[in-house]
C-alpha cells in the first residue's frame, strides 16, 4: 500500500463523511477597524485531534484561537462547538481552557493555588481540588514543587504548570497558543512529544498555534496553513508537505525547487512539461492541468539526486554545473546552476561515511528525478 | 554596557548629593543645639524636643495632620487607582480627553490656585471650612498622583493575566479582585504612601481651605517659622524627617530583599 | 464540566467586541463615573467659580464678594445679572503695574530657575545614569528620599544657612574668603537657591530615566567614527535625553511659576512673585475678587505649558505601551 509520508494514520475522521464535527468555524470573520484579521474563514475540527494552526505573525491565527476562547467575538459568522453556537458566551463561561504563550501564571499564587485556581471557579468541594491537584501535578511531574511560586521556577517547569493548571478542568478542547515559543530548542523537542502524549492519554481536542512548522508537523494531525485572514490548505503533514495545493503552501513549509513551464502534453497518467527555456519533465501527476495552460512544477531538495554523468535510466534529467556545496553531516547540500540559468537546490543523505562521486565547485552535474517526485501547482 | 565610575561622574553625584543633604542635616544638628541662637553651636541638649512634647497647640496640629492625612490617602488612594484604570483601560469614551486633563494638570497646577479655587467652591456649596474641607482638598490634589503612580504599574501589567484566569472561569470583578489587585498592590500602597506624605507637607492648600480648629501642622510650623528660626522647631522638623526617613527606608529594605530573595529563587530555579 | 448557557442572538446581528477585562455595564462605569465626577466637581467646577468671582465685585460682608449669575431669579435674572457682569477687576490689574510687574518677574525667575535647575540637575543625572548598575537603584532612591520630607522644611533649612549671621556666611568669613557677611536672604537670588533646591529631584528622575534608557554603545559608535567625546555628548547624548530635559523643565518651571514658599520664606517683603501676590491679596487684603482675578490670569499664562506637560505625558504613556 502506498501512501503520502512515512507514516500510516488510522486516526482520519476528516476522510468519514459520517463523522460529526465537533468545531466549526463557519464563514466568521473578523474585523479590527479597518484590519481584516480573519476574512469569511470555515474551518472544521473533530473530536480528540490535534489540531495545528500554523502560520506567520499576523496572519490570524492567534485572532481565530481567542475567538474560539472569547475574548475576541467574531465580526460576522458563528463558531460552533459541538453543535452549540458560542456567539455572546463569555470567556468564563466556555468550556474551552487555554495555554497561553506568556503561560500567564498568577505570580501571587503558588503552583498548586494556580492550578486549583480554574476548580474553584466552578465549586468543586475542598477534598476534589485537591485531588485534582495532586493528580494534575503527578500528570506534568512536579510533585515536589506545588509550594513554590512561579518566579521559583524553570522555564520549562512554568510551562508545565500552565498545561496543568489549563487541563486541570478538563475542559472539551485545549487552546495551545505558541506553547512552546519560549523554551529552548533542546527542551522543544522533548515537550513536543510529551504533549502528543498527554493528549492521547487525556483523549482532548488540542488546538495550537505555531509559526514553528517542524512544531506543527512533529505534533499535529491536521495542519491549517494561514495567510493573510485565510486558510490556504487544511491537511495532515505529510498531505501539506509531499503534496501542497499551492504554491505559497510549497514555499512555507519546508524547501522547495519552482520550476516555471506550460503543459505540453496531457494524458490519463502523464503530464509533460516544456520550461521556459525548452527544458522537458515528465510527470505522473497532473492535477487539474490542462494541456496549454501555464503551470508551476514543484519539487523538493531530497526527491533531486544529483550526479555527476547522466543516469542511464531517468526520465527526468537536467544538465548544470556546481554553484554552491555544503557539508552539514547528515546531509549534503547543492546548489546546481542549470545551463538556462536556473538555480536548483538538493540535498543528500549522507547515508554513508563514505561518497562515491564527490562533487566540487564549479564541476559539470547532472540533476535527475523520477517523474512522481513533484507535484503540478496551477495556484 | 560597561559602567565604570568616571571622575566627572562621582565629582557630580557627590556634589549634588551633598546639596541635596547638606542643608537637612545642618536642620538635625542644630535641633540637638544646647543655645537658643540657632547658628551658634552651644552644645548637645535634648530639651528642645522635651519643650516641644509640652507644646500643646503642635501636638494638637499633629494629630490634625496625621488624620487628615490617613483619610486623605486612602481615600485618593481608592479614587486614584480607578482613575488610573480609567486612564490604561478604557481608551474610547466620551471625554476622555478632558478626563486625562483633569488628572495630569494638577501635578503641576500652582498650589495658591488649587487652593483658593477649592476654598471658592467650599464657599459657594456652603460648607463651612475645617478638618472636612482640608480633607476633601488633600483627597483631590493628592489621586492625580496616585493615579500616574498606579497607572505607570498598569501599563505594564500582563493582560494575559487576567485573560487566563476568565478563561479559567473567574468572571470579570472577581477577576479583578482575585487577580489584578493583589499584582498592582505594591504601586497602590506606594500610591498611597505618597499621597500620606504629600497631604502631611501641604501648607498653601490647607491654609485655604482650613479653618477654625483644624490647624494642620505645617501651617503651625509657617506660622512659627514667619517669627524666626527656633531650635523648638527645628526639633520637630527633625521628628517628622525621621518619621519619613525610617518609613521609606524600612520600605525600600524590605523591597530590596524582596528583590534578592526573588533572585536567588531565580537562580535555583535554572539550576533545576 | 461548565455549563454552557444557550443563547438566542443570531449570527445576522453585528457582533460587538467582548471587552477583555472589566464586565460592559454597570461596574465598567462606575469605575469611569466615579472619579470623573469627583475631578469634575473638585477641579474643573472650581475654576468655574473663580471666574465667576473674579467678576464680582468686593463687598465687606462674608463672603466678601457680591453674588454674580445667580439663577435665584430665574433665566431673566441670569441675563439680567450678565449684564451687570463687570471687568473692574481685570481693568485694576492691567492699571496697577504692581501685578504687571508680579506676573513678569514670576515668569523670568522660574525660567531663570529652570535653566538653574538643568545645569544643576543635568550632571547628576548623567552621573546615576553611567553609574554601575548595581548602585543605581540605592542612588535613585537618595534622591526620591529629600522628596519624602517636608518641602516647607526644606525650605526653612536655608533660612538657617543664608542668613547674615547663617551658616554659609560663618563659613566664608572664617576661610577669609570675604570680609563683610554676603547678603542673600531676602533677595532673588535665595529665591533661584530655594527653587533649585526644592525642584531638583523634579529635574533629575526624568533626566535619569531618559539618559538610562540610553544605548550607551551609541556614543562608542560615534567615538569610534572619530567624535570626540565632548561632540559625543552634544551630537548624540543630550539630543537623545531631550524628551527628559523638555519634561524635567516643565515640572519645575509651571509650579515655581506660581509659588509661594519659597519667594515667602526666602525672599523677603522686597521681591514680587505672583504666588505670594494672590495670597497676600486674599489672606490680609481680603480682596476674593481681585485674587480671583489673579489666579484666573496666571492660569492662563500657564495654558500652554500645561498642555505641554499633558502631551508629553501622553506621549511617554503611549511609549511605555
Amino acid at each position: 500500500m502506498k501512501s503520502l509520508g512515512s507514516i500510516r494514520r488510522d486516526f482520519a475522521p476528516w476522510n468519514d463523511p459520517k463523522a460529526k464535527p465537533y468545531i466549526q468555524f463557519d464563514k466568521v470573520t473578523k474585523k479590527f477597524g479597518d484590519f481584516t484579521a480573519v476574512n469569511n474563514l470555515s474551518l472544521t475540527i473533530f473530536e480528540r485531534e490535534f489540531f495545528a494552526l500554523l502560520g506567520a505573525s499576523g496572519c490570524g491565527k492567534s485572532t481565530l484561537l481567542r475567538m474560539l476562547a472569547g475574548f475576541e467575538e467574531p465580526s460576522a459568522g458563528r463558531i460552533l462547538l459541538d453543535g452549540q453556537d458560542l456567539r455572546g458566551i463569555p470567556p468564563y463561561k466556555r468550556p474551552v481552557n487555554m495555554m497561553f504563550q506568556s503561560y500567564a501564571l498568577f505570580p501571587h499564587m503558588t503552583v498548586e493555588k494556580n492550578i486549583a485556581f480554574g476548580l474553584k471557579q466552578e465549586g468543586m468541594p475542598g477534598p476534589d481540588i485537591e485531588r485534582r491537584v495532586a493528580e494534575m501535578l503527578k500528570l506534568v511531574k512536579l510533585e515536589q514543587f506545588a509550594k513554590r511560586k512561579p518566579h521559583q521556577l524553570s522555564g520549562g517547569q512554568r510551562q508545565r504548570v500552565a498545561l496543568a493548571r489549563s487541563v486541570a478542568k478538563r475542559p472539551k478542547v485545549l487552546l495551545l497558543d505558541e506553547p512552546l515559543g519560549a523554551l529552548d530548542k533542546k527542551l522543544r523537542e522533548e515537550t513536543q512529544f510529551e504533549l502528543m502524549d498527554l493528549q492521547q492519554e487525556l483523549g482532548l481536542t488540542f488546538v495550537v498555534v505555531t509559526h514553528d512548522q517542524e512544531e506543527a508537523m512533529t505534533m499535529a494531525d491536521r495542519i491549517a496553513i494561514m495567510d493573510k485572514g485565510e486558510v490556504m490548505q487544511v491537511a495532515t503533514p505529510a498531505e501539506i508537505y509531499e503534496a501542497p495545493t499551492s504554491r505559497f503552501v510549497a514555499h512555507f513549509v519546508g524547501n522547495v525547487n519552482m520550476f516555471e513551464g506550460k503543459v505540453a502534453e496531457r494524458t490519463a497518467s502523464t503530464t509533460r512539461i516544456t520550461g521556459a527555456t525548452g527544458a522537458q519533465i515528465v510527470v505522473d501527476n497532473g492535477g487539474e492541468a490542462t494541456a496549454g495552460s501555464d503551470i508551476v512544477f514543484a519539487i523538493r531538495p531530497e526527491k533531486i539526486k544529483v550526479s555527476s554523468k547522466k543516469p542511464a535510466d531517468a526520465v527526468n534529467a537536467l544538465e548544470g554545473e556546481v554553484y554552491d556545496v555544503a557539508y552539514l553531516g547528515d546531509m549534503t547540500v547543492y546548489h546546481i546552476k542549470l545551463d538556462d540559468g536556473q538555480v536548483v537546490r538538493a540535498s543528500a543523505m549522507n547515508a554513508s561515511r563514505v561518497t562515491e562521486d564527490p562533487l566540487t565547485w564549479n564541476d559539470r552535474a547532472w540533476v535527475s528525478f523520477r517523474p512522481d517526485a513533484g507535484v503540478v501547482l496551477t495556484r | 554596557m560597561t559602567s565604570t565610575w568616571s571622575r566627572f561622574n562621582i565629582t557630580s553625584i557627590v556634589l549634588g548629593f551633598a546639596f541635596l543633604y547638606l542643608p537637612i542635616v545642618l536642620l538635625i544638628v542644630f535641633s540637638f543645639n544646647e543655645s537658643k541662637l540657632v547658628t551658634v553651636w552651644g552644645g548637645f541638649s535634648t530639651k528642645w524636643y522635651v519643650s516641644l512634647f509640652h507644646n500643646q497647640g503642635l501636638m494638637d496640629a499633629t494629630w490634625v495632620t496625621a488624620r487628615v492625612g490617613v483619610i486623605s490617602a486612602t481615600a485618593a488612594t481608592v479614587l486614584g487607582t480607578l482613575a488610573a484604570i480609567t486612564l490604561t483601560r478604557y481608551t474610547r469614551f466620551k471625554g476622555r480627553v478632558l478626563f486625562s486633563g483633569m488628572v495630569f494638570a494638577p501635578l503641576v497646577m500652582p498650589e495658591v490656585i488649587t487652593g483658593l479655587s477649592l476654598l471658592l467652591l467650599f464657599v459657594a456649596v456652603g460648607l463651612d471650612r475645617g478638618f472636612f474641607t482640608v480633607t476633601l482638598a488633600h483627597i483631590t490634589f493628592t489621586m492625580c498622583f496616585v493615579a500616574v503612580v498606579v497607572q505607570s504599574r498598569l501599563v505594564s501589567f500582563d493582560r494575559s493575566l487576567e485573560e487566563a484566569a476568565m478563561d479559567l472561569g473567574a468572571p470579570p470583578v472577581k477577576t479583578f479582585f482575585q487577580i489584578t489587585l493583589p499584582v498592582i498592590l505594591p504601586a497602590i500602597i506606594s500610591g498611597w504612601m505618597l499621597a500620606f506624605t504629600l497631604s502631611l507637607d501641604d501648607l498653601v492648600i490647607a491654609s485655604f481651605t482650613s479653618g477654625p480648629g483644624a490647624t494642620t501642622l505645617p501651617m503651625k510650623i509657617y506660622s512659627q517659622v514667619r517669627l524666626g528660626v527656633t531650635p523648638e522647631i527645628n526639633a520637630a522638623c527633625t521628628i517628622l524627617i525621621a518619621v519619613v526617613a525610617v518609613g521609606v527606608i524600612i520600605a525600600s529594605i524590605a523591597n530590596k530583599r524582596r528583590e534578592i530573595q526573588r533572585q536567588l529563587d531565580e537562580q535555583a530555579a535554572q539550576r533545576g | 464540566m461548565t455549563h454552557i448557557a444557550a443563547t438566542a442572538s443570531s449570527p445576522t446581528q453585528p457582533a460587538e467586541a467582548f471587552p477583555t477585562t472589566l464586565a460592559k455595564g454597570f461596574v465598567n462605569r462606575l469605575v469611569i463615573i466615579i472619579p470623573y465626577l469627583w475631578l469634575l466637581f473638585f477641579f474643573l467646577v472650581p475654576f468655574i467659580i473663580v471666574f465667576k468671582i473674579s467678576l464680582s465685585q468686593t463687598a465687606i460682608s462674608m463672603p466678601p464678594y457680591t453674588p454674580v449669575l445667580d439663577f435665584k431669579d430665574g433665566v431673566s435674572g441670569f441675563f439680567a445679572g450678565f449684564r451687570a457682569l463687570n471687568f473692574d477687576n481685570y481693568t485694576w490689574l492691567t492699571q496697577d503695574a504692581l501685578y504687571f510687574n508680579a506676573y513678569v518677574t514670576s515668569l523670568i525667575i522660574a525660567a531663570i530657575s529652570t535653566v538653574l535647575t538643568l545645569i544643576v540637575g543635568y550632571p547628576i543625572a548623567y552621573g546615576m545614569a553611567r553609574a554601575p548598575a548595581t548602585v543605581r537603584p540605592t542612588l535613585l532612591m537618595l534622591v526620591i528620599l529629600p522628596f519624602w520630607t517636608s518641602f516647607l522644611i526644606r525650605v526653612y533649612a536655608w533660612i538657617g544657612i543664608l542668613k547674615p549671621e547663617g551658616l554659609l556666611n560663618q563659613v566664608l568669613l572664617a576661610t577669609g574668603l570675604i570680609s563683610q557677611p554676603l547678603v542673600i536672604l531676602n533677595t532673588y537670588t535665595a529665591i533661584f537657591i530655594g527653587i533649585v533646591y526644592s525642584y531638583l529631584p523634579f529635574m533629575v528622575l526624568p533626566l535619569y530615566s531618559s539618559l538610562e534608557k540610553m544605548d550607551y554603545s551609541l556614543v562608542e559608535a560615534a567615538e569610534d567614527l572619530g567624535c570626540p567625546p565632548i561632540g559625543a555628548f552634544w551630537k548624540i547624548t543630550f539630543p537623545l535625553s531631550l524628551p527628559g530635559v523638555v519634561a524635567g523643565c516643565l515640572l519645575v518651571f509651571i509650579p515655581a511659576v506660581g509659588e509661594f514658599v519659597i519667594p515667602d520664606l526666602l525672599g523677603g517683603s522686597q521681591t514680587l512673585m505672583i504666588g505670594k501676590t494672590l495670597w497676600n491679596e486674599f489672606f490680609s487684603n481680603r480682596d476674593w475678587p481681585v485674587s480671583s482675578a489673579v489666579a484666573v490670569i496666571l492660569l492662563l499664562v500657564l495654558t500652554i505649558p500645561i498642555m505641554f506637560f499633558q502631551q508629553a505625558q501622553a506621549k511617554a504613556q503611549e511609549q511605555g505601551r
